[in-house]
């Protein structure tokens, strides 16, 4: 044992006893990432910085938050208005939420265009599929909490949603509720699993996301395995250390995104009526449905997937099937090649069509229906859904250009 | 790439907001709120607990609060904008929040509904609806009771409490033939019929100045909110300057 304590001092001290050293070498000091990463690969740990600063305002947010169906609406108010900096604190958190959805639909796009779910890594794009779906749940059972209008109507409509699964609807409806409309047992519950339940399915899986990553290593822009090229030390010639290159190198992305949150924060909290809806300013009223009900512009893109189709069970399950054939990119994507620099422009054509339609059904999703826009909002389901399709059946045998040996 | 960029940045800006709902509306002219003018806010506020406050609540906000960021010490607040009891019948404690002293039960009974809390209104419905809206009012004998009816919001079932300012107006109608081709009746403008003790534009200022107010109400730190984030950015530039150079240092030695 003697000679496996290496350092002397309190942190000899503790690496005999808790493999400090050992977890800092492995994931900062010693984890070597490919040393071409670019702009897309700020969103990552942009992401983990968003996570701890929505934990951290949370936490603030719940001393003085009442999650009573009576209380809600007015504790938020005399949170923005009685408590010191309450208002800074709700809005870095509403912010947030939306700024998480940001980071991460840039964090996945990432992953599409340089194929990072591609083998060896299906396990840490399935993790972070996770991460996507707890984040969706914790975003919408969030959105209960300040009580307002659309709090309320949103809530109403996405769990009347899954009224429509055969036979066992009208009780599931019943059983999220607890009630027979959306009511104080459902704000306790969703208050329950927000601030609880949540959270710490989250922080699990991101930290096997982490481990998934820092166990396979990092892809990148050039979809090349560092790996396979070592020196005579072992270490990846085309890596360098994440501490300290990539610690001051997202430092500067995490100011720059600060920068622009803190713009949206201080100047413009409601972003147009996208990240806090106007009539949100309205507590909830279970007799007054408004004019025009819209979910938050983040579940926007589905929400107009569910609409598109004229049958309320067959939206559903394009619905949920839209989010779900994303667990399988690693095998439907049969190609060899990961990045889109060495992809046929079928692929780049595939991935236009996606952004196209996905921003699309985002936009639509937020207005009311009329027949052009479902006509629009069809046209972008299959585009959609095509993306996924299409990428099966080219990717076979995919014309693709000579993938380089090391990282350009 | 770069087109794909250019295409997810657009996703960032808002492209549209939402309209108070469709349908013509008229009177519909636009207003700008300055932060800076305290003595409007000063006269909305008056206003406000003189001919709002009776019905409405603004039970989020505090009378002395609303004081301190006007710039109204609290023994003016106390007699000038506070006219309400509390429940032992004494007078409204300057620190109590803007309740009405009227039930909810009596407000449905007066006016069919419960007249809603205007904390927020101005966030909820926007300054330009409300300027519209309290000038939208005009004479319809068909409401019994009311004798008034809204361009803005139709059928509203608030009478028109600041007749005695305003006067009374009548609507002047044009025919117009919609998208669909069917033709309706749409108001145009507004003629006075019974002059009210201001003329149309001290009338038009009064009410500026009430909207004023209720921007105010709807979020009091709205001028810290921006000072503080003025002084957060101009930091995170200077912060980014540093963070720039570091980096750049560090990875002179990565070819």
């Amino acid at each position: 044992m003697s000679e496996k304590q290496t350092g002397s001092g309190l942190l000899g001290w503790i690496d005999a006893r808790f493999p400090l050293t050992k977890m800092y070498e492995e994931h900062l000091g010693k984890y070597y990432a490919p040393k071409n990463f670019n702009f897309w690969y700020f969103f990552g740990s942009l992401a983990l910085l968003v996570l701890v600063l929505q934990i951290v305002t949370g936490i603030f947010l719940t001393m003085h938050y009442k999650p009573d169906g009576d209380l809600a609406f007015a504790s938020v108010e005399h949170i923005m208005r009685d408590v010191d900096w309450g208002w800074l604190i709700r809005y870095l958190h509403s912010t947030g939420a939306s700024a998480f959805f940001i980071v991460v639909y840039l964090h996945m796009f990432r992953a599409l265009i340089y194929g990072s779910y591609q083998k060896p890594r299906e396990l840490i794009w399935i993790f972070g599929m996770f991460i996507f779906l707890a984040l969706m749940a914790e975003a919408f059972m969030g959105y209960l909490l300040p009580w307002g209008q659309m709090s309320y109507w949103g809530a109403q409509v996405i769990i009347s949603l899954f009224g429509a699964i055969p036979f066992v609807g009208d009780e599931l409806t019943l059983w999220i509720r607890g009630d027979f409309v959306i009511s104080d047992a459902t704000l306790n519950r969703f208050f329950a699993l927000h601030v609880i339940a949540v959270p710490l399915v989250l922080l699990m899986l991101v930290v096997m996301h982490i481990i998934a990553l820092h166990e396979v290593g990092s892809n990148n822009p050039d979809g090349v395995e560092i790996k396979k090229n070592k020196d005579e030390n072992g270490i990846p010639l085309d890596g360098i250390p994440f501490h300290p290159y990539y610690t001051v190198k997202d430092i500067v992305g995490v100011v720059v995104f600060l920068i622009l949150f803190s713009v949206v924060v201080f100047f413009m909290p409601e972003m147009g009526g996208y990240f806090l809806e106007y009539a949100n300013f309205v507590p909830a009223d279970q007799f007054k449905t408004p004019e025009h009900i819209a979910p938050v512009w983040y579940f926007t893109p589905f929400y107009a997937i569910l609409r598109a189709i004229p049958d309320k069970l067959m939206g559903v399950i394009a619905m949920f099937a839209a989010i779900a054939v994303l667990f399988f990119m690693p095998w439907i994507d049969r190609g060899k090649v990961k990045s889109v620099r060495y992809r046929s422009g079928a692929f780049k054509l595939l991935l236009v069509m996606l952004v196209v339609s996905f921003i699309g059904l985002g936009y639509l999703g937020a207005l009311p229906a009329t027949e052009t826009r479902t006509l629009f909002a069809r046209l972008f389901s299959v585009g959609y859904f095509g993306f996924f399709v299409g990428l099966w059946w080219i990717s076979k045998n995919e014309k693709t250009r000579p993938v380089p040996e090391r990282v350009q | 790439m770069r087109a794909i960029l250019i295409i997810v940045a657009g996703l960032l800006l808002p492209a549209v907001g939402w309209g108070a709902g469709g349908g013509h509306t008229y009177p519909d002219d636009r207003i700008e709120i300055d932060w800076d003018d305290k003595a409007a806010m000063q006269r909305g506020a008056r206003t406000f607990v003189n001919y709002c406050l009776s019905c409405h609540s603004a039970a989020y906000s505090r009378f002395n609060r609303v004081g301190q960021d006007l710039g109204i010490p609290d023994d003016v607040v106390r007699d000038n904008l506070i006219f309400t009891t509390d429940m032992n019948g004494e007078k409204t404690k300057v620190g109590a929040l803007m309740k009405t002293t009227m039930t909810p039960e009596y407000a449905e009974q007066a006016f069919g509904i419960t007249p809603p809390d205007l904390s927020l209104v101005a966030r909820s419905r926007g300054v330009n609806w409300l300027y519209n809206y309290m000038r939208g009012f005009y004479v319809d004998e068909s409401r019994e009771g009311l004798g008034v009816n809204n361009g803005v919001f139709a059928n509203v079932g608030m009478p028109h409490v600041l007749a005695e300012l305003q006067g009374l107006q009548a609507p002047q109608y044009k025919t117009v033939t919609d998208s669909h081709g069917n033709e309706q009746e749409v108001i145009v403008g507004f003629e006075l019929v019974k002059a009210g003790s201001m003329t149309p534009s001290e009338y038009d200022q009064t009410i500026h100045d009430l909207v004023a107010f209720l921007d105010y109400l709807a979020e009091p730190y709205k001028q810290t909110r921006k000072n503080v984030g003025t002084g957060v950015i101009i930091f995170l530039f200077v912060f980014l300057i540093l963070a720039y150079a570091l980096k750049r240092e560090y990875w002179k030695d990565v070819h």
